[in-house]
């Protein structure tokens, strides 16, 4: 556990001093406000955070792929993967070790998101309900970004196709909705379910249905276990 | 973990093989490495020195073959195999984004040394790889030399017993070369050394022994004095000579223990190359006869077989 601890800390000493880290952070945070200011600013202001949600799950699949593009790639690129390959490290703890390290950035930033929070609550009174099950969603959703993310950067060395494809992954998730409405009965049903933004609406709405805890849950480790093996597989090539 | 037998060899290599794809970067390798000793790899690029290197430093497991490392087996007790070793891969594995300290606090955090430990070795490495200046610089600002040391000074911080060295010297400037050489003749005092390198004279200088290996086969395995030794065969001469090559020629292959002479000219010399017989230094009995002859003798010179060639003729005929 003290591996997986000094691979995190390493990587979470190097978001915090290079410049990409805070670029994303600040781009994520700009976007988050215009989203959020939407809300506030047509003729029946509501006092809710649900267009700053909408508006974050489409920032963090462009947002998160750029947080994580570099975790292994570049490891793969100065080749200190063969360092961590031949040092006495499990092959998950690096790759847990890295992915904890970008979900403690992403939370970093997530909570620096609490301002508008914050600012509702002076000028209004909003429901705190959706408010908190919102965020929940947004951790678990960005959380399963992330792992996205991950993976695609343990299969190669270039940090751009890394984010590039994990965009692209996103995106297919993301957009399933779509792909659900041309069909119809159970084959709708399945792509549905597997669709990043279909479990998250009802966070959104203030519901916290166990279902989509797990989805997100789920396909985090999926992602994360893929990336171990994707890691593990370096080895027999 | 059980130790298989910890007496014998400290690395113990047999029918090493491995593909990649249909092609075999090294082929049935056998060899084994005693406690202590400093074991050169030598052979051009692409012989399949890296390959063994990292089969033997754990990073990827052999096609074939079966490896022990202090009795511990390379696939099925990897991570007891990665403790014990310490790796300098050939680019050397540096995060330039690092100061040297942290750098190396890292890497003895990987290796689950204790921190206290971490802090007296970093000190210890710090020096013994003369970097003292450099601790809390950025790697990425070092010179090639210097990131040698940092990858050295890695590679030795959590006192492995067994020290893996992929082309030590290549990329660095002569002096550092030196140094380096330097540097792993002290640590192979202690350390089972393990190192490739595809300069001759650097294996004479640092190595107990040497194994040549080409296409991914080994072709010699030797003490490099013995291989020179082995290899010496006769040894040549090149004598310039004034005088009338009819006369001279003649003379010279009446000489004892010269075992064949032939002349040729050029931009106006003559020279005259002789093949003596093992063992026999003939320069003395040459320039007697020439002088005495009334021949003038113009310049002499022994054409000893360096460790190059010996290389050279090692990988690219015969097989011993």
């Amino acid at each position: 556990m003290r591996t997986v601890q000094a691979v995190a800390w390493k990587e979470i000493q190097i978001y915090f001093s290079s410049p990409t880290a805070y670029i994303v952070a600040m781009i994520f945070l700009a976007l988050a406000s215009f989203f959020f200011v939407r809300d506030l600013s047509n003729p029946f202001p509501q006092a809710s955070m649900s267009s700053f949600f909408q508006g974050a799950t489409i920032i963090l699949i462009l947002l998160a792929p750029t947080l994580t593009m570099r975790l292994l790639a570049e490891e793969q690129k100065l080749g200190t993967i063969e360092l961590l390959l031949t040092s006495p490290v499990r092959d998950w703890e690096v790759i847990l070790g890295k992915y904890i390290a970008s979900l403690v950035f992403l939370l970093g930033t997530i909570v620096l998101t609490l301002y508008f929070v914050l600012l509702l609550v002076i000028f209004a009174d909003p429901d705190p309900g959706p408010i908190w099950s919102g965020y929940l969603g947004l951790i678990l959703y960005g959380a399963a970004a992330l792992s996205v993310g991950l993976l695609t950067s343990t299969l190669t060395s270039n940090q751009i196709v890394a984010a590039v494809v994990a965009m692209g992954i996103l995106l297919v998730l993301y957009f399933t909705d779509f792909a659900a409405g041309t069909l119809t009965g159970l084959p709708a049903t399945i792509v549905n379910e597997i669709g990043l933004k279909s479990h998250f609406d009802d966070f959104e709405r203030g519901v916290i249905d166990t279902k989509h805890i797990a989805y997100y849950l789920l396909l985090t480790s999926f992602f994360v276990f893929l990336s171990i093996r994707a890691l593990e597989s370096r080895r027999w090539r | 973990m059980v130790k298989q037998d910890s007496k014998s060899l400290m690395i113990q290599a047999s029918g090493l093989t491995h593909y990649y794809g249909p092609y075999a970067a090294i082929e049935d390798v056998n060899f084994g490495v005693e406690r202590g000793e400093v074991l050169g790899f030598l052979g051009p690029n692409g012989a399949g020195k890296t390959t063994t290197m990292r089969i033997l430093t754990g990073y990827m497991p052999p096609t074939r073959g079966k490896v022990t490392l202090d009795g511990f087996d390379i696939v099925e007790q990897s991570l007891e195999v990665r403790r014990r070793v310490g790796y300098l891969p050939e680019t050397v594995p540096l995060y330039t984004d690092m100061p040297v300290n942290s750098y190396l606090k890292y890497m003895g955090t990987l290796r689950q040394m204790p921190p206290k430990a971490i802090k007296r070795r970093i000190s210890e490495v710090i020096d013994v790889c003369r970097l003292g200046d450099y601790r809390s610089t950025l790697i990425g600002k070092l010179s090639k030399g210097f990131r040698q040391r940092v990858g050295i000074a890695q590679a030795i911080l959590h006192e492995p017993e067994v020290l893996v060295l992929d082309e030590p010297t290549i990329g660095i400037d002569p002096i550092q070369v030196v140094e380096t050489r330097r540097l792993i003749q002290e640590l192979g005092r202690e350390q089972t050394v393990v190192l490739s390198t595809h300069i001759l004279p650097e294996v004479s200088m640092i190595c107990d022994r040497v194994l040549i290996i080409s296409e991914g086969k080994i072709v010699a395995e030797d003490t490099p004095e013995n291989l020179a030794e082995r290899l010496k065969g006769s040894e040549q001469m090149e004598v310039e000579i004034g005088g009338p090559v009819s006369q001279v020629l003649p003379a010279l292959r009446a000489l004892k223990g010269v075992a064949s002479a032939s002349h040729q000219s050029s931009h106006g010399k003559e020279i005259y190359t002789i093949q003596a017989n093992e063992g026999q230094d003939l320069r003395d009995e040459i320039s007697r006869t020439v002088i005495g002859a009334g021949w003038s003798l113009l310049s002499m010179q022994t054409m000893g077989m360096s460790l190059e060639e010996i290389f050279l003729k090692l990988t690219t005929h015969e097989e011993l």
